[in-house]
């Protein structure tokens, strides 16, 4: 952090903590850093995606190519590091949605954060149930 | 006063984080796994006929591009909010590259998928 003008002239040096590993000093923060990480697995997904659109639209061979690239050791490897990532994300996303999304009332009562949270999981797996479901049924 | 442009990418944020909650894990499963292994999944379900045709038709069409371009607009997002964080100053570089990255690969979709035409 650079010093404010006032205490350059002044000769003061008073004491700032450091910002270094600042998230590891509380498991809360940890998750927090783990949460806001999780968008780095997205980016990566996207990019892999786009690249087979990119390939598709430049023909078979190059269609081929991407296929093979996904067969191999180190792509394989990488979605699984994807896929946990991602899961983390998913339970993430709702365990927080309590916190990101308006209070809601039924009834006159406000629906708890454990409800929210319980049901979005619960969204997510009928999502990821649903479209294997439809995967399976448009397979060769 | 001038209007934020902040609720837009808030919102793209938010689509992104729920369509990616919601079908991420099992598009990379599907995607990068099970198919890549032939596993509960046949591999030549992505050959090039049957992704050609998906791409093709205007539901696939839409589907493939909403998931890249929200991913990568949602990602951007809280990359963005999140260098604060690991001690790099959030100017208007690190917008342009964050956003920019986004767009970029949004481009990027809609040029492939318009390219493989209809």
């Amino acid at each position: 952090m650079s010093q404010p003008a006032n205490e350059a002239v002044s000769g003061r040096r008073p004491y700032r903590r450091s910002m270094k590993g600042w998230w590891r000093r509380d498991p809360f923060f940890v998750r927090y850093m783990i949460r806001e990480g999780t968008a780095l697995i997205v980016a990566a997904y996207a990019i892999v995606l786009v690249a087979g659109v990119l390939c598709v639209s430049q023909g078979e061979a190059a269609w081929n190519g991407w296929l093979a690239a996904m067969r191999s050791p180190v792509s394989i490897a990488l979605h699984v590091l994807l896929l946990i990532g991602m899961i983390y994300h998913s339970y993430s996303w709702f365990e927080i949605m309590p916190k990101t999304m308006p209070a809601m009332f039924v009834g006159g009562k406000r629906v708890t954060a454990t409800t929210i949270t319980m049901s979005g999981l619960a969204a997510a797996v009928a999502a990821a149930v649903a479209l294997f479901v439809v995967v399976w049924m448009l397979r060769p | 006063m001038k209007r934020s442009n902040a609720p837009v990418f808030w919102g793209l944020f938010g689509a992104g984080g729920m369509l990616s909650a919601l079908f991420g894990p099992m598009l990379v499963f599907i995607t990068g796994i099970a198919v890549p292994l032939g596993l509960l999944l046949p591999r030549d379900l992505m050959s090039y006929p049957r992704m050609l045709a998906f791409a093709r038709h205007w539901a696939g069409k839409g589907f493939v591009f909403a998931v890249i371009a929200l991913f990568a607009w949602h990602a951007a997002h809280r990359i963005f909010h999140s260098l604060h964080d690991v001690g790099i100053r959030a100017g208007t570089l690190a917008k342009l590259l964050c956003y920019g990255g986004a767009l970029v690969v949004t481009l990027l979709a809609l040029w492939g998928l318009l390219a493989i035409g209809f």
